[in-house]
C-alpha cells in the first residue's frame, strides 16, 4: 500500500516536470518582424480558412482538394516553394507570412490580405505545428540579392544567351510559353501533372511580382517542382541579366525592360510577332 | 535435365564462394544469390531523340531499368543489407559517386551510409537537373549545367530515395542510404557476400525498386558462413 502511495507521488511529480515540456513543444512562435504569432490564435484561424482545402493533419487532404488542379499544399512534408533560403532547407517565418498576404498565382490559393497582420503571423506560428522538421531544423540562411544593375540592351541579350546555355527553354520553350519539349512530360514531387510558368500570359510569378522576386526563384529553386535551383552554376549579375530577358518574354506586362528591348530593331519585331496569340490576361491586350 | 545441370554448377559456384569468403579474416560471412520467380515485366527502349547529344552515344537504344535481370533468374540491382543486428556505423571518408552519363544514371542503384558525402557529376554535353525524391530526408532540386562541379551532399536519415530528372523524363535511380557498412547491390550473377560480421543475431533485407523487400534472420557464431537466398516474384507489368 505504502509502496503504492509512494509510486503515485512519484508519478505525479514526474508528471509535472514533463507537462511544461509537452506545452512548450506545441506553444510554437512565429516572429516576423515585430510580429509575434501564436499557435493557439493560429489553430482557430486555420480551421476557419486553411482546412477545406489543406486538411485537418495539414497533409493538403482537405475536403476540397480533389477537386482542385495544384494540389494544397501538404504542411506535413514541408517543402515549400516560396522561400529566400537555399533549395532543401526550411523557409524563414517571414516567406509563409508573404506567401499568405500574396497568394498563388496560377492556383487556388488565395491572397489573405483581408487577415489582419496579427492573424497571418498567427496561421504561420499554427502552419509550423504539423511537421517535426520545425524542431530539428532551422531555416536555411539568407539569400542575398545584391543590387539590380543598370537595364542595358546587352544585358537583355546576355541574359537570351543564358536562356539557350542553360536550357531554360527545355521545360519554358523558347518563347517563354511554357511549352518546351519537356513539357508535358513534368510532375511535382506527388506525382502530378505540372505547367511550367507561361511569361507571355501575364505579370505575376509564383512568388511576388518585382524583379527581385524573379531573381530569388533561380537561386532558391521552386522546391517540390520540376523548377531546380541555379544557386551553384550561375553568377550574380548573370542572374540579373536573365532577369532582364525574361521580362521581355512577358509581351502583354508593360515593363523597362520591353520598353527598352522594343526601341530596338529585333526587340520590334520580335515582341510584335509575338503580341498576338497566348493568353491574354494582361492590361495591354485589346478586345 | 537441363535444370539440373544448373543446379549442380549454381551448388558448385556457391562452395567455390563459400570456400574462398572462409578464408576471410575476422568474423562471420553472410552470402547468397538473390533471384526472380515468373516473368518480369519488359523493359522499354527509351527514345532519346529530344536530346541529340545523349541519343548518339547509344548505338542501340537503352531500356529502362526498373527490373534488370543476369543470367540464371538472378536479380540485379537488389540492395541486400544488415537491417537489424548490427550497430549503426560512421559514414567512411570517401564518397559515394554517382554519375550521369549518356542520359542515364550510374550506377542505376546507389547504396551508400548516412552522412557519407555524395558527390554528383555530369559528363553530359547538356543541363540536368538533380531531383531526389525523398520522404524523410529533405528535398532538394539542383540544376548542373555540362561542367559544372560536382554536387556534393548528403542525408542524415536511412532512406530508399527515387532520383530523377525534370527535363529528361526517362531518367530514373534509386540512392539507397543505409544506417551501417554491411551491404551489397547485385549485379550480374545476383550474388552477394557481407562480411567481417562479429558474431550475432541478424535481420538480412532485400530491397527491389519494383519488388519491395524481404527480411531473413540468420546467426552468425564465430568465423563461419551462411547462405541466405532471395527469392522475389516478378510481375509481368
Amino acid at each position: 500500500m505504502r509502496t503504492q502511495n509512494t509510486l503515485k507521488l512519484f508519478l505525479g511529480i514526474a508528471a509535472l516536470f514533463v507537462m511544461p515540456l509537452v506545452v512548450s513543444a506545441q506553444e510554437g512562435e512565429s516572429h516576423i518582424g515585430k510580429l509575434s504569432g501564436h499557435t493557439g490564435a493560429g489553430k482557430q484561424l486555420y480551421f476557419r480558412y486553411c482546412w477545406g482545402c489543406h486538411g485537418y493533419r495539414g497533409d493538403g487532404n482537405g475536403e476540397n482538394a480533389p477537386y482542385l488542379n495544384i494540389l494544397p499544399r501538404n504542411f506535413v512534408a514541408a517543402t515549400f516553394k516560396c522561400r529566400s533560403t537555399p533549395t532543401g532547407t526550411l523557409p524563414t517565418d517571414t516567406d509563409l507570412y508573404n506567401s499568405l498576404g500574396r497568394g498563388f498565382n496560377n492556383s487556388n490559393m488565395p491572397s489573405w490580405i483581408e487577415l489582419t497582420d496579427q492573424n497571418r503571423a498567427d496561421l504561420v506560428a499554427f502552419i509550423k505545428t504539423f511537421s517535426p522538421r520545425w524542431k530539428t531544423d532551422k531555416a536555411g540562411d539568407l539569400i542575398k540579392v545584391p543590387a539590380e544593375p543598370k537595364l542595358t540592351v546587352e544585358s537583355i541579350k546576355h541574359g537570351g544567351e543564358l536562356f539557350q546555355k542553360l536550357e531554360c527553354w527545355k521545360c519554358h520553350g523558347q518563347e517563354g510559353r511554357g511549352d518546351g519539349p519537356s513539357a508535358s512530360t513534368l510532375t511535382d514531387s506527388n506525382d502530378q501533372p505540372i505547367r511550367p510558368y507561361n511569361f507571355a500570359a501575364g505579370s505575376r510569378f509564383k512568388c511576388g511580382s518585382t524583379n527581385e522576386d524573379l531573381y530569388k526563384i533561380f537561386i532558391t529553386g521552386l522546391d517540390g517542382t520540376p523548377m531546380p535551383s541555379f544557386a551553384d552554376v550561375i553568377k550574380s549579375e548573370e542572374a540579373w541579366d536573365l532577369v532582364h530577358f525574361l521580362r521581355t518574354l512577358q509581351v502583354t506586362h508593360k515593363s523597362p525592360e520591353l520598353a527598352l528591348w522594343g526601341s530596338t530593331k529585333d526587340g520590334a519585331e520580335q515582341i510584335a510577332s509575338r503580341r498576338i496569340t497566348g493568353t491574354p490576361t494582361g492590361s495591354g491586350i485589346k478586345q | 535435365m537441363r535444370a539440373n545441370v544448373g543446379y549442380i554448377v549454381g551448388l558448385a559456384a556457391l562452395a567455390a564462394c563459400a570456400a574462398i569468403v572462409h578464408a576471410g579474416p575476422n568474423g562471420g560471412t553472410i552470402s547468397g544469390k538473390v533471384t526472380y520467380e515468373g516473368t518480369p515485366a519488359k523493359q522499354k527502349p527509351i527514345d532519346m531523340s529530344k536530346e541529340p547529344s545523349c541519343a548518339k552515344q547509344h548505338a542501340t537504344p537503352i531500356t529502362t531499368e526498373t527490373v534488370v535481370t543476369g543470367p540464371s533468374n538472378a536479380l540485379d540491382n537488389v540492395v541486400v543489407y544488415v537491417s537489424a543486428g548490427a550497430p549503426d556505423d560512421n559514414p567512411p571518408g570517401q564518397a559515394a559517386k554517382f554519375e550521369q552519363k549518356g542520359c542515364q544514371y550510374i550506377p542505376h542503384v546507389l547504396a551508400f551510409q548516412v552522412n557519407q558525402s555524395l558527390e554528383i557529376s555530369n559528363a553530359d554535353q547538356t543541363s540536368h537537373n538533380i531531383h531526389p525524391l525523398p520522404k524523410v530526408n529533405r528535398e532538394w532540386n539542383k540544376s548542373q549545367p555540362p561542367g559544372s562541379a560536382p554536387i556534393v551532399d548528403k542525408y542524415d536519415k536511412p532512406e530508399f530515395i527515387p532520383v530523377k530528372c525534370n527535363i529528361h523524363p526517362w531518367m530514373h535511380g534509386n540512392f539507397a542510404v543505409l544506417k551501417n557498412s554491411h551491404y551489397a547491390v547485385t549485379e550480374g550473377e545476383g550474388g552477394f557476400s557481407l562480411a567481417g560480421l562479429p558474431p550475432g543475431k541478424y535481420t538480412i533485407t532485400a530491397w527491389h525498386e519494383s519488388y519491395g523487400d524481404q527480411s531473413q534472420d540468420v546467426t552468425i557464431s564465430g568465423s563461419e558462413t551462411k547462405t541466405v537466398n532471395f527469392t522475389f516474384k516478378a510481375k509481368p507489368y
